[in-house]
């Protein structure tokens, strides 16, 4: 029995509105186990949008609790939670959502610095990872300067600069061509191969079966839960071959 | 983390330099303002109170002639009422110090080929310690010399370089006062400029008597144009006042209710209030300056709060990645701060600069103070902690959803 990342249980979330309150999320229950690649799917509007912002910790829930990596995290106080996005949670924007006038090294050493990591380490462990993701060359570049396919690399590695428990991607492939997106959802598949638990939000169906479970929403509920690939294997690998976290890490 | 933030700072003002060189103009402005009107009104005021003491402290002058009266009258002090034994008898006046009875007017010099216009006094060797005048070069001469009108005189530093130049050593020499010889004693330390700009080393002193009797003439034999007293303190100056008032009343027949044919003058007083005005002005100029500073710091307010706005999608992803509320709150209170020490720096160069331009160009004295310096450095501090938390705070309160959709 593996440890779970992620365990939500009677999760309810309303949002006030002129007409009183409206429920987005009604009675969900999740349980996720470390190590796990799980898509998230449903229409506009199915609440999936929601539950990945309390995944995130960037929302609170009405009612219900979450548990991650242990913590519950309902109702921490702010600080508690900007640290525990800090240290357990990556995320991947489906907008990348770069600082577009720091250079890429300060882009993936940024989460760093709100964990009080020295100047030294940061950029080390930085350059480390985007030339684990294949862009060594252009540490000192602007995002602006790059495709959008490697603003998503960059992305990536600065989710993963601070060993989180947890990815959490939400749309990833939403601004990108159907070539890159391959590129980067073989990417997703690596580091899930490596052991990192990765949460990702799509409404694709093409890019939900690249992951292990599909979880899908409707009307605020989990309609269906289905697993089509036992943890820790992916449809391109069957053993590691390149460890790119455990070697950056 | 500190460094990091401070880096981030520089990074956002670089980001958009017009922007930012604007919004620094106004602290820019503001700080100059404050440092150059300090400097030249703390200047003014050093300056009024080296004339003070110029002047001599605690004193009075009591002139002759009526101060204000019907009918046609004489200018105040022609009138030939006050004599020596006028001065004689204020000497014995309680709390006063020292009298001079003092004469003056203007005469032709001359020595050699050179000659020169200038104000003669003719007073008594006390005259000099009221004035605190002292000799730098020379002797004064003595009550002897009063007594026997002996044609002597001391100069002042203007008739020296006039008469004699650089070359000749003016003590023991003789000019001609009139057509009369008088021989040099002694040289006055330089006294520089009155309040009004009156050259007070274009000046000679002869004893009162020589004054009285060969250069002036006399209407009344031993009447003199002015008596210069001094009172021990400034705390019995009103005591003397009165006591002056009345003795020259009781002296001079005068009944209670008619015109006095004297007029007593607080000299240190007009001085006070003329140190007081300046000191005045210089507050106002001083306040008047601040405003801009306060201006400044309104602008600095705005650019924040419009740089908050245009950040927002920026903030939202800092939080997203870890950023606690005080981490987005320093980040964007050091930027208000680092705007304004770096404007109140030029400021505080341009302002320095200036009042070193104002001294050049108008030779009016300026002081720099480390004090008013500082001051200005820490209102500006102030001033970017105060109009930046604002902006600060509410960049630290956004919901960090709405942030990261923000477009």
């Amino acid at each position: 029995m593996q440890k779970s990342v992620i365990e939500v249980s009677g999760l309810y979330k309303d949002y006030q509105t002129a007409a009183g309150p409206f429920p987005v999320l009604k009675d969900v229950n999740l349980r996720i186990e470390n190590g796990d690649y799980v898509a998230i799917m449903g229409p506009s509007g199915s609440g999936k949008s929601t539950f990945m912002n309390i995944l995130g910790c960037l929302d609170k829930p009405s009612k219900g609790q979450y548990v991650l990596d242990g913590h519950p995290v309902a109702n921490m106080e702010q600080n508690a939670i900007a640290q525990v996005r800090n240290r357990t949670i990556g995320f991947v924007f489906q907008g990348f959502n770069l600082l577009a006038r720091s250079s890429l090294l300060d882009n993936v050493a940024l989460p760093l610095v709100y964990a009080g990591v020295d100047k030294t380490e940061r950029h080390a462990r930085a350059k480390l990872l985007l030339e684990k993701v294949g862009l060594a060359k252009y540490l000192n570049s602007r995002p602006n300067q790059i495709s959008g396919g490697q603003q998503q690399r960059v992305a990536i590695a600065r989710a993963l600069v601070n060993k989180p428990s947890l990815i959490l991607a939400d749309e990833p492939t939403g601004n990108l061509d159907s070539v890159t997106s391959e590129e980067i959802m073989t990417l997703f598949s690596e580091l899930n191969q490596e052991g990192i638990t990765i949460v990702l939000v799509t409404h694709e169906t093409d890019i939900a079966e690249h992951a292990s479970r599909q979880v899908r929403f409707l009307d605020g509920r989990i309609v269906q839960d289905t697993r089509t690939r036992e943890i820790g294997t992916t449809e391109t690998f069957g053993t590691p071959t390149n460890n790119i976290i455990s070697e950056a890490i | 983390m500190f460094t990091a933030m401070l880096g981030e700072a520089w990074h956002a003002m670089g980001a958009n330099r017009l922007r930012t060189f604007l919004t620094m103009l106004g602290m820019v402005i503001g700080v100059s303002a404050v440092v150059l009107m300090m400097a030249i009104g703390q200047g003014a005021e050093a300056a009024v109170k080296r004339s003070i003491s110029a002047m001599g402290s605690n004193l009075f002058v009591v002139l002759s002639g009526p101060p204000s009266a019907g009918g046609a009258r004489s200018a105040t002090g022609n009138a030939p009422s006050l004599n020596v034994k006028d001065a004689n008898a204020i000497s014995d006046l309680d709390g006063v110090v020292g009298v001079a009875p003092v004469t003056m007017g203007k005469a032709q010099i001359v020595f050699g080929s050179n000659n020169w216009n200038t104000d003669i006094i003719g007073t008594t060797p006390s005259y000099l310690d009221i004035r605190g005048w002292n000799l730098s070069d020379g002797y004064a001469f003595s009550e002897s010399d009063i007594r026997s009108a002996t044609r002597v005189a001391l100069v002042g530093k203007t008739i020296v370089q006039n008469i004699f130049g650089d070359n000749i050593d003016p003590i023991g020499k003789t000019i001609r006062i009139k057509q009369s010889p008088f021989v040099i004693l002694g040289v006055l330390d330089s006294k520089g400029q009155t309040l009004d700009g009156r050259d007070q080393d274009d000046t000679i002193i002869v004893p009162l008597t020589t004054a009285q009797r060969k250069l002036f003439g006399n209407q009344l034999p031993g009447s003199v144009r002015q008596i210069m007293v001094q009172a021990e303190s400034d705390n019995t100056m009103p005591m003397v006042e009165q006591g002056l008032n009345s003795l020259l009343n009781q002296r001079h027949n005068i009944r209670e209710g008619s015109d006095s044919d004297f007029s007593v003058r607080n000299l240190t007083a007009i001085a006070n209030s003329a140190a007081e005005t300046t000191r005045t002005m210089s507050l106002l100029l001083g306040a008047i300056a601040s405003v801009s500073l306060l201006v400044g710091g309104i602008g600095i307010m705005n650019i924040m709060l419009v740089s908050v706005t245009e950040r927002t999608r920026e903030i939202g992803i800092r939080m997203a990645i870890g950023a606690r509320q005080r981490d987005i709150l320093l980040q964007f209170l050091l930027e208000a701060i680092v705007i304004s020490i770096v404007g109140c720096l030029i400021g505080i160069a341009i302002g320095v600069g200036g009042a070193i331009m104002v001294n050049i160009i108008t030779k009016a004295e300026i002081i720099i103070s480390v004090n008013s310096v500082a001051i200005a450095f820490g209102v500006a501090a102030s001033i970017g902690v105060f109009f930046g938390f604002y902006p600060a705070r509410k960049a630290a309160m956004l919901n960090p959803i709405e942030a990261l959709r923000y477009q």
